[in-house]
């Protein structure tokens, strides 16, 4: 989906970012993550060329963005930043119609993928004629993410979209952000400095040092092999075995056939949400839905 | 709303009803005939004199959009101290000062008036346009530019409707400014409201002086009011806080 090749950015006569290569496949989550100054915001506006690159190559389905129109590029990339940048004159619907409007498309159709975003990120379709400054910061971003949605673009570049908000509106975002992942199946590029956030969400993880890229794994590799001391340090050891919970799914680790009484969990649960469960009903199994098995406390660990 | 009404009444009545003044005027100054200027009727006057401003001001409102636009994009980025220094001098030079220069070049009557008018109100125009593009905050227009908007249409679609409480407050101010100045071009031979005040004061016939006063006076506050009204709901729509209001 997008191959990012040997991409340099020069400001000042430093390199910004230095000749980062890495593809991500399409569907898939990918973070780039790395503490400020590292380069990953200035990567993620050379795709959609809000930011112009020195050297290398972008390629998104094959086409070389270099020699696309940065309007009609932009136009068929959602893109989401951090300090959100509704238009204040402009009502939700009218901002969550922007792309959609600029391409042209009929009102019918537009009020109708209207209605149908403002379902897909939760808001209230009271919401809609609404000016954005009535709303609060989560709801604020809710109208960021689904205006980046509206005319169905296959990516998504994400500029640290929850950066700005507080932890338990960052925590339900999140959740509703791969929940969306999941539905609709769109390539993500997702810059934040939380690794958390990164593990959680994404299915490959870019770490990004000093405009260079340290490491491009899926996230348990991150954890169990970082390249380096840089790496390490940013997973931490603290808790290393509790991250690793929350990445590993419930799925990979059931027993079939075995029998346990009790609600039963999702497949897609985490390790860490099935010891959790585990704890509370004090119990050393518990059933797993759609599996005909169930999942005991050794099987956590192992 | 009432005020507004009230004040438009108020002028309508003095422009339209000025002779019905003329037995008060008489009894209190006798010695002044005839009691209400007459060498021009005060419709005819007002319309001259709007005329005028309203010329003035369409050209301080277009070179000022225009420029303050300009200093505003990347490529023009380079001239804005100029154009702050070129618009602050010509605030500097007092119209009177204008007048006198402009004379000698484009002779009497309503030319000199026009450039004068059209100098002191670019400035509070030119000021307001750009500190109003400036208030755009810089998130709103990376979203724009990142949603695929042309440099076109993000001034259009969003940095002059943003900007549009601010820039309105400017021409505000400079149209009240430019209702008031207008007057001194009666000293060049413009027919404006100030023709009774000069014939008045150099006349030394006060009551001239009041009726011509009165009705610029009013002229003005109404056409501020109008322009408050516009101001806001403008401001309303855009639905941001407005701009901090002129004392």
């Amino acid at each position: 989906m997008i191959e990012i090749e040997g991409v340099t950015r020069i400001e000042g006569g430093r390199p910004i970012v230095d000749r980062v290569t890495f593809s991500v496949a399409a569907g898939q989550f990918c973070a780039l993550v790395g503490s400020s100054g590292a380069g990953k915001s200035t990567t993620l506006k050379m795709i959609n060329r809000m930011v112009a690159k020195s050297a290398g190559t972008i390629r998104i389905g094959g086409a070389d963005v270099s020699t696309l129109d940065p309007q009609s590029l932009r136009r068929r990339i959602g893109y989401v930043i951090q300090s959100i940048g509704l238009f204040p004159h402009w009502t939700v619907a009218e901002n969550i119609a922007t792309v959609p409007r600029l391409l042209g498309w009929d009102k019918a159709r537009i009020r109708a993928r209207v209605d149908e975003l403002i379902d897909l990120v939760r808001l209230d379709r009271d919401h809609a004629g609404r000016y954005p400054h009535l709303l609060s910061g989560g709801q604020q971003q809710r109208v960021g993410v689904a205006r980046a949605l509206a005319a169905d673009p296959d990516l998504l570049l994400m500029d640290e979209p929850f950066g700005a908000l507080d932890p338990i509106t960052r925590e339900a975002l999140a959740d509703e952000l791969a929940l969306i992942h999941h539905r609709t199946g769109k390539t993500i590029l997702f810059v934040t400095h939380d690794l958390d956030m990164a593990l959680r969400l994404a299915d490959r993880i870019a770490i990004m040092d000093g405009g260079r890229l340290i490491q491009f794994a899926p996230p348990i590799e991150i954890l169990e092999a970082p390249a380096n001391a840089f790496v390490r340090d940013l997973v931490g050891r603290s808790a290393l075995g509790l991250k690793l919970l929350a990445i590993r799914r419930v799925g990979d680790r059931v027993r079939p056939g075995l029998a346990a009484a009790g609600e039963p969990l999702a497949s897609s649960a985490s390790l860490a949400d099935a010891l959790s469960e585990m704890v509370v009903r004090r119990t050393d199994r518990l059933p797993v839905a759609d599996s005909g098995g169930a999942i005991l406390l050794s099987d956590i660990v192992a | 709303m009432m005020s507004l009404i009230a004040v438009a009444a108020a002028f309508f009545a003095l422009l339209f009803g000025m002779p019905a003044f003329a037995p008060l005027v008489a009894r209190a100054f006798p010695d002044v005939v005839p009691p209400i200027y007459g060498f021009a009727s005060f419709p005819a006057m007002l319309l001259s004199h709007a005329e005028i401003v309203a010329v003035a001001a369409l050209a301080a409102v277009a070179s000022a959009l225009a420029s303050g636009v300009f200093v505003t994009r990347e490529a023009g980025r380079q001239f804005r101290p100029i154009l702050g220094a070129v618009a602050t001098i010509g605030q500097t030079f007092p119209p009177v000062a204008v007048l006198a220069i402009a004379v000698p070049a484009l002779g009497y009557g309503e030319g000199p008036t026009f450039v004068a008018l059209a100098l002191s109100g670019f400035l509070p125009i030119v000021a307001n346009v750009i500190a109003g593009i400036e208030t755009v905050p810089q998130a709103v227009r990376e979203a724009a530019l990142g949603m695929g908007l042309s440099p076109l249409q993000v001034l259009v679609q969003v940095e002059l409707p943003l900007a549009a409480p601010v820039m309105l407050a400017g021409i505000r101010t400079a149209v009240a400014i430019m209702i008031g100045t207008a007057t001194i071009g009666s000293t060049v031979g413009a027919v404006t409201l100030g023709t009774p005040i000069i014939d008045g004061l150099v006349g030394d016939k006060l009551p001239y002086v009041i009726e011509g006063a009165s009705v610029v006076a009013l002229f003005a506050i109404l056409v501020d009011m109008a322009l408050d009204r516009i101001e806001r709901r403008l401001g309303a729509r855009t639905s941001r806080p407005m701009p901090a209001r002129r004392p």
